[in-house]
């Protein structure tokens, strides 16, 4: 991993989705351009739902988990390339 | 004629309470369970056990079909369906009817008219039954909503009319704070119900939550088992309650059981049922809401009452007339309830899923402990934060304050973060103890 990627972790063991809501389409996908203000992925835990924003705007390199995967606290999710 | 197999639908303490119940009835019963909780007690305690799919909720425990095939194949003749999940799923009670099995639990029609808070509101409010001042109906703009908010006065409350447990709500203490209030209350709403409408009340200060548990039976007869209070809450979040409350005297008991009976009849209702209600300072008590269904905190109703609610919910269920008279009703000494819940006191009461490393449970004259955990359980992030609840009970709220802070000292759980500690604070607390509680009490502790 270069200087110039961040890679956003998950704040709490938890459910990884990549959608707000089952059926809606993706938040993100690999390629897309990024600001901090976008939602990119949401965790849930234990019913408590975290959308999570990139601290800094880029692009999306890799998204590291599959839709509904579970995820341990601090767990690579997904790799910014920054602007 | 009562059942000879009971499915649950449901898993963790309140699984146990109803395999439980079902035991010391002579009913066997059947456990459903996910990929997740293969390891968890319910299994190992019921009679049989059925694998309904993974971790996920929508793909297991939510899932009706899955539910109702296990049921036929274990010839389970009636599903208990606990809380939460599919509780108060009206589709799911049809469900059951249409394949044979007997929903424990009042029936779809009044699940549904429970549920649609703003069609339970005009029923009742035909009837006389004092609700909150607010919009009778949808409110579908800012303009709209600030109109009304002139006549009710400031401040107020928007709220989903799909929703509950605090999302979707908003509260304006202004004009400007409305207009702002009402695209984030109906963006919340849209994301967690699917269903952006929102209705407005007026914003009652410092009220108190006051439930009346109420049991009706399939020829008609009602009871009520008195009071719960469960002011102590945290984001609309129960986390303390007791029976009987000290803010209610016999005249208000009275009072809230008779109009709770009338909400029940007027919906239909039988089976066990809660009727929520604020109070506010002034002893005004306005109607909130049904919860069709056993409630997490219905053991300190069953300590002051002797009345033993899951029980009665299998008896009525049955088609059994309630043996229990209004008169049979007193209310013996205090109880409390703390919910112990895997979530860290110190991290904003943020989840804190992890292995259990080991439990040390508290006893003791009038204590009791309903929970699915024991040495080494693996507490996942799947289902809800809730892994138990301690109960006391004691013969006033002095002696009972007491013992919960004695049982709560005993109370020990490593390896992951939860709430037992907190409530020693609260136990301590001098305006705690007086009674002085009201919904915004936690708020004001810290």
């Amino acid at each position: 991993m270069g200087d110039n990627t961040y890679t956003l972790t998950s704040p709490v063991m938890g459910t990884f989705y990549r959608a707000s809501a089952p059926g809606e389409k993706s938040l993100v996908e690999e390629g897309q351009a990024i600001t901090p203000s976008d939602i990119i992925c949401v965790i849930e835990s234990m019913k408590i739902f975290t959308e999570l924003r990139s601290e800094h705007p880029g692009v999306v390199k890799k998204i590291l988990v599959e839709n509904e995967d579970p995820v341990m606290k601090n767990q690579a999710l997904i790799e910014i390339e920054l602007n | 004629m009562l059942f000879n197999r009971v499915l649950i639908a449901n898993r963790g303490e309140i699984a146990l309470r109803v395999i439980r119940a079902c035991k010391e009835m002579g009913i066997e019963t059947v456990a459903v369970f996910s990929d997740a909780d293969k390891d968890s007690l319910h299994v190992k305690y019921a009679d049989r056990a059925v694998n309904i799919g993974p971790a996920l909720s929508y793909k297991s425990y939510l899932n009706m079909d899955r539910i109702i095939a296990a049921a036929k194949e274990t010839n389970a003749c009636a599903i208990h369906p606990g809380y939460g999940f599919l509780s108060e799923n009206a589709d799911f009670a049809q469900a059951c009817v249409d394949n044979q099995i007997t929903f424990i639990g009042p029936s779809a029609k009044t699940i549904a008219m429970a549920g649609d808070k703003s069609v339970a509101r005009q029923t009742l409010i035909a009837l006389g039954i004092p609700v909150i001042p607010g919009s009778d109906d949808i409110v579908s703009s800012a303009d709209m909503a600030c109109t009304i908010a002139g006549t009710l006065g400031y401040p107020v409350i928007l709220k989903a009319t799909g929703g509950g447990g605090g999302r979707g709500m908003r509260i304006a203490h202004t004009p400007e704070e409305l207009v702002g209030a009402f695209a984030m209350a109906a963006g919340e709403a849209k994301a967690a119900f699917g269903n952006p409408t929102l209705y407005l009340e007026k914003y009652i200060e410092k009220p108190r939550h006051i439930e009346i548990q109420i049991l009706g039976d399939s020829q008609g007869n009602y009871i009520h088992l008195g009071e719960r209070e469960c002011s102590i809450q945290m984001r609309y979040q129960k986390l303390i309650e007791e029976s009987p409350s000290c803010f209610v005297d016999e005249t208000l008991r009275k009072t809230l059981g008779e109009t709770a009976i009338k909400v029940a009849k007027a919906v239909g209702y039988t089976n066990a049922g809660t009727m929520e209600f604020l109070v506010d300072r002034d002893k005004n008590y306005y109607f909130m809401e049904i919860n069709a269904r056993v409630q997490v905190e219905h053991p300190v109703t069953e300590l002051v009452t002797g009345v033993d609610i899951v029980e009665q919910q299998i008896l009525i269920a049955a088609g059994e007339p309630l043996k229990l008279r209004q008169d049979d009703i007193v209310l013996n000494g205090w109880s409390m309830e703390c919910r112990i819940n895997a979530s860290d006191p110190a991290d904003n009461f943020m989840p804190s899923p992890g292995q259990i490393e080991s439990v040390i449970f508290p006893g003791g004259p009038g204590v009791r402990v309903d929970t699915h955990i024991y040495d080494r359980y693996m507490v996942t992030p799947f289902y809800d934060s809730l892994i138990g609840k301690l109960i006391v009970w004691a013969k006033d709220r002095p002696s009972a304050i007491r013992r919960m802070k004695r049982a709560l000292a005993e109370f020990e759980i490593t390896g992951i973060e939860t709430t037992i500690g907190f409530y020693g604070r609260v136990f301590e607390n001098e305006r705690f103890q007086r009674g002085d509680i009201d919904t915004h009490f936690l708020d004001s502790m810290e």
